[in-house]
């Protein structure tokens, strides 16, 4: 089956995987920007990461028939130091227009704090000015619900943001009814020990239906797998969920919510009338 | 939209697996038992408690409630008691 992964951090992995994931079936992805696991000396660093996010990243993938698309911003862990955040936000409008680059993101909290939470409002209303589209990272473990909460009402000061056009990601049991009965959609990543199991996200879907759900690998440095969502194809598989029901959230879905970014130029596999039936 | 499988169909597939968890689990606290030191004052422990009550009650909503007894509750007068 075609899938796309609407969060993954390529930069981090190597060119081999790209050739695994278009071998099981991943058509796209789109990557979000994000810490890079050291905190950046300059915003002259953050430029030439999104040049690596702009030029590079999009070049790999091709070499496998993949189509990259990012994201652009400061992350919630650098946001920390507000100055430095300040600087990397000048430099976010020169990137929106280049081919591929979907929106702001992945903005967020990380430890829920006031300086975080500053530079989300800044990057939020910089994206509601230039109506761009938004993908936001929650925080991890004990700080998730309260952060999920904090960015939710965060949200509600910007009255006219179409809800329709944000993404709130990792999800879990205890965030994603919140985020998605306020019309947003919402993101499950597989994760080994700190997020979701294939099995856990198949009972989301089963519990809330598949509509504005997305399921992400967010592979990254960490110990991560970025061929998740394959997991998660499987699981929905042997709980008896039909091949439409599981393209619908692993490929449609994705395709519904970035059709809305103006950068996104897809190119759909060919697919016989009959073969993915 | 539905679970699709039976109930028994499902506790079949589930239940060594189920089982295998319930043993580690059991395996990791008697570990803890037979370790020197002491958790008295750590607040995780009572986290572990509670979770584990919330495991033989009988509501549907298991994990959610798990996840916020591992979680800071939600304060919405953040925005005052944050700085
Ligand atoms: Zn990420």
């Amino acid at each position: 089956m075609y899938y796309f992964d609407p969060h993954i951090h390529m930069v981090s992995r190597v060119t081999d995987d790209y050739e695994t994931l278009a071998k099981m079936g991943c058509v796209g992805m789109s990557e979000p920007a994000f810490w890079a696991g050291f905190d950046r000396g300059s915003p002259e660093g953050f430029r030439d990461y999104f040049r690596q996010l702009t030029e590079f990243e999009p070049k790999r993938a091709a070499w496998y028939h993949l189509q990259h698309f990012t994201w652009i911003c400061i992350n919630a862990k650098e946001a920390e130091n507000v100055s430095l955040s300040r600087e990397v936000i000048k430099l976010i409008p020169e990137f929106l227009d280049k081919p591929g680059v979907l929106g702001i993101g992945e903005i967020g909290l990380n430890k829920n704090t006031p300086n975080e939470s500053t530079i989300f409002m800044e990057q939020v209303e910089l994206a509601d000015r230039l109506d761009e589209q938004i993908l936001i990272h929650t925080p991890h473990l004990e700080d998730k619900y309260m952060g999920t909460r904090m960015i939710l009402d965060m949200l509600d000061d910007f009255a006219d943001l179409d809800h329709g056009r944000v993404l709130v990601d990792h999800v879990e049991e205890h965030t994603v009814r919140h985020v998605l009965e306020r019309g947003y959609w919402a993101g499950m990543t597989l994760y080994p020990v700190s997020k979701c199991t294939p099995e856990r996200a198949v009972d989301m879907v089963e519990h809330y239906g598949p509509e504005r759900l997305l399921v992400n690998s967010a592979g990254d440095w960490g110990p991560s797998k970025p061929t998740a969502v394959p997991d998660f194809i499987l699981a929905m598989r042997r709980r008896g969920h039909s091949e439409a029901e599981i393209r619908r959230v692993v490929y449609e879905n994705p395709l519904e919510f970035f059709s809305q970014s103006r950068n996104f130029e897809f190119r759909p596999p060919e697919v016989p009338a009959e073969a993915d039936k | 939209m539905p679970t699709l499988a039976t109930r028994p169909e499902l506790f079949d597939r589930e239940f060594l697996a189920l089982r295998a968890k319930i043993l580690e689990i059991a395996a990791t606290l008697d570990r803890l038992d037979r370790s020197p030191g002491s958790l008295a004052g750590d607040p995780r422990v009572e986290q572990i408690r509670e979770a584990f009550a919330v495991l033989t009650s009988h509501d549907s909503d298991r994990a959610e409630r798990v996840q916020l007894v591992f979680s800071r509750p939600y304060d919405p007068n953040w925005k005052n008691n944050l700085a």
